[in-house]
């Protein structure tokens, strides 16, 4: 598969976004007026950016309690989401979402859940009514390694894989649910060789590899456009932050030092800066521009979001049933 | 004869009376068959899933030969997987599509609860009203016959404190089909609530498309002694009650509340200022369930008209027997009703 010029820099210019807008959630929470749980996604941008780049507007994302980079690579509006987790009467939810619940249905963003495994059927579902209207769009499902454990995942994939669905589950496997390791929830280190069992084609593929993942995430929607039926692909990689907020889980009885430093030192986005740089498409003087734009827009959604109206107490009863 | 069946097939051929309807005299499965067959006809987004609806018996009848007819894409089988199959019709709701999803057994739509209570009730809410999820779950409970604790659940009311989730039991021909209609055209997750001991009533039915509004009950009969308001089968015995008490000179209103999320209020507490006395009757437990909360909504607003104490007519708080003996200990009727009435007459 060969990307643009173009395409190769958004790749960039996507997981730098995912990164900036995170590591100033990251400064800004401790004022507590982002009254919200918060997921962050650092040190895995490279997943959400590789599958969204070759989803079009019109195809389906759904996501988890950690979307933030799913939201951001798939177009939605960052004011919105800054304003959402502000729970300002502007945000993408209107305040009645929070971080776990982002969307922009504007993109194919329908919404994402706080249950694990929650969006799994669901984005089945968006999958099948594509299948039954005909309407070419494509799902892209992510969830984590915890969603596996959960019935859901294996009765979806089994569905899908029935109906030949045009859905790509992505699994994103940083390891942890909270602050219990896979391997300790799963016999085997494979979680894909259960979704090959439900007769998909399946990998294991370097998460933190944007190439790799465009590359795969490409081919999986090209099987879906095709009528082929769904693809899961179990990405490897590692959140840098704790389950939850802003903490820092590493050291004496949580993760080992020597772990984190390791994926530390494999961070997605350096590698790929470094391999832009290799084949002459960064340097200096763009990747100082890029910066600086993308430093100006996290500025302006988070002066937007602070700047932006709550909602009113009397407002507390609207959308319980859609009109 | 299957089990499921030896029951209703005893049933008498219960005529719902209605001069002001127009229509044929059709049964109550049937209407729902014509529900759903003039629904697919006419809504392309409109498709039908569920555990062996495609089979021979059909789900007793009403998506009987409907796969044939509008092809395996719209009307299929599914997996035994009862919650993701919750969130796969909510999931094709969200991108635009009209699902309805069939449970043949009310039971098995507990092990549904993660993706209806907390997602397709929850999605407008939680989405700022941007995304709604036009989901019809369609339930039937059953009765009799040693269906026993798991094969015979009306769990109705327990899902009346979900907010988000509208909820339907039809007792009659012409509701089951208006409001199976209604179910599908609203944009929001609809319980539609069924009952197999109905499926052989009789009732007028037009044979074109109509709706029936949510929220709105009917008074099945008019009296002016004591006050029934029931839900669901046990309209039919609340009927059979009345008409035995007319001729103990016992005039008895009886209400059908056809939806009870929303519940119509003014005309519990209206036929209450007549008569003063109220026995509410469902087909689900009385703790905690449809009863109880009508309970409460008549002691906030209407304790003034009460000459009695309230009296709540549903089954026991026992998981339902299989034997013979203790299921007619544990099943309310006519009879329970009308011994009810006589004692709130006292």
């Amino acid at each position: 598969m060969v990307l643009d010029r173009d395409k190769l820099l958004d790749l960039y210019r996507i997981m730098l976004s995912i990164r900036k807008v995170e590591l100033k959630i990251d400064s800004e929470y401790k004022k507590d007026e982002m009254k919200t749980p918060i997921h962050l996604s650092i040190g895995q941008e490279a997943v959400s950016a590789g599958v969204c780049i070759n989803l079009d507007r019109e195809d389906y994302v759904f996501g988890t309690h950690r979307s933030h980079a799913q939201y951001i690579a798939k177009g939605g509006d960052i004011k919105k989401m800054i304003a959402e987790l502000y729970l300002r009467k502007t945000g993408c939810s209107f305040g009645r979402g929070g971080s776990m619940h982002l969307l922009a249905p504007e993109v194919g963003i329908l919404g994402s859940t706080a249950i694990v495994g929650g969006s799994i059927p669901i984005g089945t579902g968006a999958a099948l009514a594509s299948k039954i209207a005909g309407d070419g769009k494509v799902t892209a499902v992510f969830f984590g390694d915890g969603a596996v454990d959960e019935g859901t995942f294996h009765e979806s994939l089994n569905f899908a894989a029935l109906k030949k669905l045009p859905v790509v589950y992505i699994c994103e496997n940083n390891e942890y649910a909270i602050n219990s390791h896979h391997t300790s929830r799963h016999p085997k280190d494979n979680i894909y060789r259960w979704a090959e069992g439900y007769g998909m084609p399946s990998y294991q593929i370097d998460g933190n590899d944007v190439v790799k993942v465009t590359e795969y995430s490409g081919n999986a929607i090209d099987r879906c456009r095709a009528g082929e039926g769904p693809t899961f692909l179990e990405c490897m990689t590692y959140r840098w932050k704790g389950h939850i907020g802003t903490v820092n889980d590493v050291g004496e009885g949580q993760r080992a030092q020597e772990e984190y430093d390791y994926w530390l030192s494999r961070c997605p986005i350096r590698w790929y800066a470094n391999y832009l740089y290799d084949i002459g498409l960064l340097n200096k003087a763009n990747e100082n521009t890029i910066n600086s734009e993308i430093d100006s827009m996290v500025n302006e959604a988070f002066d937007f979001a602070v700047k932006s109206p709550k909602p009113e107490a009397r407002e507390l009863m609207d959308f319980v049933y859609a009109r | 004869m299957p089990w499921t069946t030896v029951e209703v097939e005893k049933q008498d051929k219960f005529i719902i009376e209605d001069e002001d309807q127009s229509g044929r005299v059709i049964s109550y499965k049937d209407a729902l068959y014509e529900a759903l067959d003039q629904s697919l006809e006419r809504d392309s987004r409109v498709f039908v899933m569920g555990e062996g609806i495609d089979d021979i018996a059909g789900v007793f009848g009403t998506t009987r030969g409907l796969h044939e007819k509008y092809g395996g894409h719209r009307v299929f089988d599914t997996p035994i997987a009862e919650n993701s199959l919750t969130g796969i019709a909510a999931g094709a709701a969200m991108a635009g599509l009209r699902p309805i999803l069939v449970h043949a057994r009310m039971d098995f739509l507990l092990l549904s609860f993660d993706q209806l209570v907390n997602h397709a009730s929850k999605w407008s809410y939680m989405t700022g009203g941007e995304v709604s999820v036009p989901l019809v779950v369609r339930t039937i409970s059953a009765r009799g016959w040693g269906s026993g604790a798991q094969h015979s659940q009306c769990i109705q009311g327990m899902l009346m404190n979900v907010p988000g989730l509208k909820i339907a039991v039809p007792a009659t021909p012409y509701d089951a089909k208006g409001l199976l209609v209604s179910s599908i055209i609203d944009n929001n997750p609809v319980l539609f609530v069924e009952h197999r001991w109905l499926y052989k009533t009789m009732g007028k039915v037009p044979d074109t498309l109509y709706s029936i509004p949510f929220g709105k009950g009917v008074v099945r009969r008019k009296g002016s002694d004591v006050t029934i308001a029931a839900i669901s089968y046990m309209v039919i015995e609340a009927l059979k009650a009345a008409q035995k008490l007319e001729t103990e000179n016992i005039s008895v209103e009886v209400i059908d509340l056809r939806t009870i999320k929303p519940i119509d209020e003014d005309i519990i507490i209206e036929s209450l200022a007549k008569t003063g006395r109220l026995i509410i009757s469902d087909t689900g437990a009385k703790t905690g369930g449809a009863a109880s909360e009508i309970a409460a909504i008549v002691a906030e607003k209407a304790l003034d008209h009460l000459k009695k104490p309230i009296t709540r007519v549903c089954c026991p708080d026992t998981p339902t027997p299989t034997s013979d003996v203790l299921e007619k200990a544990y099943y309310p009727d006519a009879e329970t009703i009308c011994n009810a009435v006589r004692e709130l007459l006292k």
